[in-house]
């Protein structure tokens, strides 16, 4: 990143932690396979072992772990091996839950994007997620998990956006991503009430994921958890400074009069699209983006927004921000949205 | 400690490691799928990471990145449809198991010296045949070109596991699918690849984001990609001066070991792979009473479920002898000293059993 660029794109990825680029480094010496019998092989997978817990204790989760290489793998986990089949999933889920959806009931939402607890109430596997990607709109998946379960359901949740920013959800199947919050890319977990939830398949894990380990991921993944999230209170105040001032230059804030996580906001620019936006904020040396960063690029515009029913949808980019982010970025891009605005 | 595992995995090479800092450094990290200046610089070093994977393997095909090997083999199996799969006797759990779970299964039968019959018959139901090229229990290295190119005429396709050979030997021939995995060669953990013959098509095991041409969703990590092409690329460069290595290290090895009966073909196998017995060997106090060597029992299952050896039954080994096999690996970083030394030391701790 040059020192002019200003990140504002963190709900794609944020910067790795040092605390876990120094378990990362630290894990490339522990290079013994911990699948072995031998000294090394142990001390690989007590490392391993210990991680988890360390992962336990940071979550508050007392249920079983399963380390997979990211979110993605962790919902195609949750959802071709459990012993429920899918039966219901949100409208605004990400892809890598929908496109795994086939006729499973497609739960719809409100205009602020949330869904009804009372329409998830179904007999099977529901997947709703803790946070939207696109807008910080967050589920009251307390409640959904009660109708889940008050239909003798299973509540999946996507906490990709979630965890290491909030607490926990109550859910039977969380699926999470340590690039979301200073882990690094390429390693994440599907965390399971019980293993009775799943069927195995055979291999590491327990016999739920094949693959040896990716230990030194594992290790930085844990050791950004324990980072914490004493930043957030922070970002409430940079999001609060964000949506005042591009409400007051005729901007619309997306799902602003509801609870959102406080590191991602979503703004309509009236009269210009979001693509153009993205290539004169690109310029400026500012990087947001249109929705999810693999539909970036794309010119369909964001099912997300579509299923809330939002007026210009392909006007609305999404702010990020993230642990380092400071009130003169903040400015920055204020300044730089008005003057796109022309 | 001497290191003397190398199946199981080999030591991160210093090469791979930097090449990976970049992508770990303050400024290095980015989303490759973000359309933005730093998105863009991310996606360019995966790109030049996959045609560094890519010269692991024959022309005429694209590298999709995978997690582990494991996943790519999944990818494989389960992206078909083929129908019926067929797999020889020493396939690694992670072709066996998958094709059980999620084919049929047919099971090619392998010789007493771990080599598979370049003629074997293939059941005419089997429209996936999987072979590896190189065993990782035995190292026998088995015919895959020949049989590749039986399998393409009987309508086939051919899956070819090639965890322990890539980056040591040329590439499978006539393979349509071939799965590597990064940290078998030197490479980092959490990052495997499938190749797959231009024309071949597949449909992903893990949806979402549609990376990786819509045959494998998540999040890439560059680093884990640079780190993997930079393995790759020394292997390749090394690849003649790596097994020549080996080879001086095998002939000390046997040396020190000449009374040791070899399982699998003495000629037909990756020389970093030596899978010894001795009867009456008590293999958990010899590897009680060598803490200084990392080595594995012949006998379990080298995925570390802690089930007997399907690859040494295969061979027509008894269940006694496969629990007197020990599995000798070693690679680039070992030294000839070290390897003598530790040769010497299991030989001694052998006789001292009374064998």
């Amino acid at each position: 990143m040059s020192p002019d660029s200003l990140y504002l794109d963190h709900a794609a990825t944020t910067p790795l932690l040092p605390a876990a680029r120094d378990a990362l480094l630290h894990g490339f010496a522990i290079w013994a396979n911990p699948s072995s019998p031998h000294r090394p092989g142990r001390a690989a997978r007590a490392a391993l072992e210990e991680a988890r817990a360390r992962l336990k204790a940071a979550l508050h989760w007392d249920g079983e772990v399963i380390f997979t290489s990211g979110a993605s793998e962790a919902l195609a986990l949750a959802i071709s091996r459990c012993v429920q089949p899918l039966a219901g999933v949100s409208v605004v889920e990400h892809e890598a839950v929908l496109r795994h959806a086939g006729d499973a009931a497609r739960i719809p939402v409100d205009g602020l994007g949330l869904v009804d607890p009372a329409a998830s109430a179904l007999p099977g596997l529901v997947a709703v997620q803790q946070v939207n990607n696109e807008t910080g709109v967050m589920q009251p998946l307390e409640a959904i998990a009660a109708a889940v379960r008050g239909a003798g359901g299973l509540l999946l949740a996507d906490s990709a956006q979630g965890v290491g920013k909030l607490a926990l959800p109550d859910a039977d199947l969380i699926a999470l991503s340590a690039h979301k919050f200073g882990g690094p890319i390429g390693v994440g977990a599907l965390l399971v009430r019980d293993w009775a939830l799943l069927r195995p398949t055979g291999g590491q894990e327990r016999g739920y994921r094949g693959g040896t380990e990716n230990l030194p991921g594992v290790l930085a993944m844990v050791a950004a958890l324990e980072a914490g999230a004493g930043w957030l209170d922070h970002a409430v105040e940079l999001r609060d400074r964000l949506d005042t001032a591009i409400t007051a230059a005729g901007g619309v804030s997306i799902a602003e009069e509801t609870a959102r996580v406080p590191s991602i906001a979503a703004y309509r620019m009236p009269g210009k699209s979001a693509n153009a936006q993205l290539i004169r904020f690109d310029g400026m040396g500012i990087a947001v983006s249109a929705g999810s960063a693999c539909s970036s690029g794309s010119l369909r515009t964001s099912h997300v927004l579509d299923a809330m029913g939002i007026d210009g949808a392909n006007e609305v980019i999404r702010v990020s921000i993230g642990r380092e982010t400071t009130e003169a970025d903040i400015d920055r891009f204020i300044a730089a949205w008005q003057q796109v605005a022309g | 400690m001497t290191y003397l595992d190398y199946q199981a995995t080999t030591p991160l090479a210093p090469e791979a490691r930097e090449a990976m800092l970049r992508w770990l450094a303050d400024d290095g990290f980015a989303n490759p799928h973000s359309a933005h200046r730093m998105g863009r610089a991310a996606a360019a070093a995966v790109e030049v990471a996959r045609d560094q994977v890519a010269a692991l393997f024959p022309p005429g095909g694209k590298v999709v990145f995978t997690g582990s090997a494991t996943e790519a083999l999944n990818l494989a199996i389960r992206g078909g449809p083929y129908g019926p799969v067929a797999v020889s006797a020493i396939e690694h759990a992670a072709v066996r198991d998958t094709a059980r779970w999620f084919g049929s299964d047919f099971e090619l039968p392998v010789s007493a010296d771990g080599v598979m019959d370049p003629e074997v018959p293939f059941p005419d139901e089997a429209k996936l045949i999987a072979v590896m090229q190189v065993n990782n229990e035995i190292g026998t290295v088995q015919p895959v070109a020949r049989l590749a190119e039986r399998a393409r005429a009987a309508g086939a396709l051919f899956l070819c596991d090639a965890v322990q050979g890539a980056g040591k030997i040329a590439p499978p021939a006539g393979a349509d699918l071939i799965a590597v995995s990064a940290h078998k060669l030197y490479g980092p953990k959490g990052i495997g690849a499938l190749w797959v013959r231009d024309g071949v098509h597949l449909s992903p095991v893990i949806l979402g984001g549609g990376q990786e041409g819509g045959l494998r969703s998540g999040t890439l990590s560059p680093a884990l990609c640079a780190g993997f092409g930079a393995a790759a690329a020394l292997s390749l460069a090394r690849m003649a001066q790596d097994a020549a290595h080996v080879e001086a290290l095998r002939d000390a090895a046997r040396d020190v070991l000449s009374r040791w009966t070899l399982n699998g073909s003495a000629d037909r196998r990756w020389p970093g792979n030596l899978n010894l017995r001795l009867d009456g060997l008590d293999v958990g106090r010899l590897m009680s009473e060598c803490r200084t060597i990392a080595f594995s029992a012949g006998s379990a299952c080298a995925s570390g479920s802690g089930r007997p050896s399907h690859v040494l039954a295969a061979l027509g080994l008894s269940a006694a002898q496969a629990k007197n096999s020990i599995r000798l690996g070693f690679g680039r970083y070992t030294t000839r000293d070290e390897l003598i030394e530790a040769c010497r030391t299991l030989d001694a701790a052998a006789r001292s059993q009374g064998v």
